[in-house]
């Protein structure tokens, strides 16, 4: 009996270990890997894919969400980085990659109200399956990535902060994202290509 | 085998309690410890804390990164102020290293820690340039919280995850 039960209970933890690990996070995205393309539901109800910006010449991709600290701290800066490079053909996509289920204040509604209230002037895509978060590696929000298209094919260049101070856009000294798509844009190699900041891990 | 049992068990039940979000935070003692509290939070530097507590010759942290607004953090604050109770004799400290906003010290951080009765050391750690340092902490620190570190006589194990008690035990137990 007593063997009985310990084997069901290995092999129900051998499921749920394997399980777990299928859930872990790969390592996700480094620098210089291809980024792949996704189709997730923007706030308006359409779906968005990078395919679809067939003028970018990259992407501001940034995982966020409607009210971690570090997120809203940052959304101001958000909306300034879209005005200044969408134009300059490096449009700011943000995902929130968190489960309501878990996260309540980050349902679908809770992003249009977002959206509403703070006139984003960019897409904010629902990562309802939880999966594209994963597929690039996002551990926390904000967590961004900067593409850059080459030959077809959206290279990632940046990985972290958009800038050293994530509380005060006031006190800022280094602008780590604009630096780089100020690089890419004159045609030179991405300086500095990862920094970290304080975040909230994202809850799936 | 009854061993093998408990163990596996124990494991299925740590496990299965990372997916419960909703337990409140409860504190096995509500005695009168009013006077163990110290609604006074010192406010360090990156570089004084590391001085204070990951680069110190001699000591045990168990140094708990978190913030009173993210939900898995105070979640698993229980685990930390337990193993403060069972190692406070043992030259174990438990350190909580609050990443809330300066501004929000006395408005929000002050307040819970006497809501919560918390009795660990709470410090704010208030360094902006997050970039700087938190690859001085753990180079495989992402900058998500909660993440903890255990520090003996200045060597640092590091963490990116939430803890139950039982884990963050047998963490501590393979370092003392």
């Amino acid at each position: 009996m007593m063997k009985k039960i310990a084997f069901l209970v290995a092999a129900l933890m051998i499921g749920f270990l394997t399980f777990s690990s299928f859930n872990e996070n790969p390592a996700g995205y480094k620098i210089g890997d291809e980024a792949a393309d996704f189709s997730l539901k923007n706030v308006d109800g359409k779906m968005v894919s990078l395919s679809q910006f067939k003028d970018a010449k990259g992407f501001i991709v940034i995982f966020t969400c409607n009210t971690c600290p570090y997120a809203v701290a940052s959304e101001d800066r958000i909306i300034a980085l879209d005005k200044e490079f969408k134009t300059k053909g490096y449009p700011v996509i943000a995902i929130n990659p968190n489960n309501p289920n878990v996260q309540p204040a980050d349902t679908f509604e809770k992003m249009k109200e977002k959206v509403k209230e703070k006139r984003f002037t960019f897409p904010y895509l629902y990562d309802d399956s939880h999966s594209v978060y994963a597929t690039f590696g996002a551990k926390k929000t904000p967590h961004v990535y900067l593409l850059q298209k080459e030959n077809g094919k959206n290279v990632v260049k940046y990985i972290g902060a958009i800038d050293d101070n994530v509380r005060d856009g006031a006190a800022v000294k280094q602008r780590f994202l604009a630096n780089a798509i100020n690089e890419l844009l004159q045609g030179k190699e991405v300086t500095l290509k990862e920094t970290k900041a304080i975040g909230c891990g994202v809850k799936v | 085998m009854k061993n093998i049992l408990i163990f596996l068990l124990l494991i299925v039940t740590i496990s299965s309690c990372k997916e419960e979000n909703n337990e409140p935070i409860v504190n096995s003692k509500v005695e009168d410890t009013s006077s163990e509290i110290n609604p006074s939070i010192p406010i360090y530097n990156f570089d004084g804390f590391e001085e204070s507590y990951l680069e110190k010759p001699h000591g045990i942290y168990v140094i708990n990164f978190w913030a009173t607004w993210c939900k898995p953090c105070v979640k698993e604050l229980p685990a930390f102020e337990k193993l403060h109770e069972n190692y406070k004799n043992k030259g174990v400290e438990v350190i909580l290293v609050s990443l809330d906003f300066p501004d929000k010290l006395q408005s929000g951080v002050i307040p819970f820690i006497e809501k919560h009765q918390l009795k660990s050391d709470v410090i704010l750690l208030d360094d902006p340039d997050a970039n700087s340092w938190i690859p001085k902490v753990s180079e495989d620190w992402s900058g998500a919280i909660p993440a903890t570190v255990l520090v003996k006589d200045g060597k640092k194990v590091f963490f990116e995850k939430s803890f139950t008690y039982e884990e963050l035990e047998i963490e501590l137990n393979k370092i003392l």
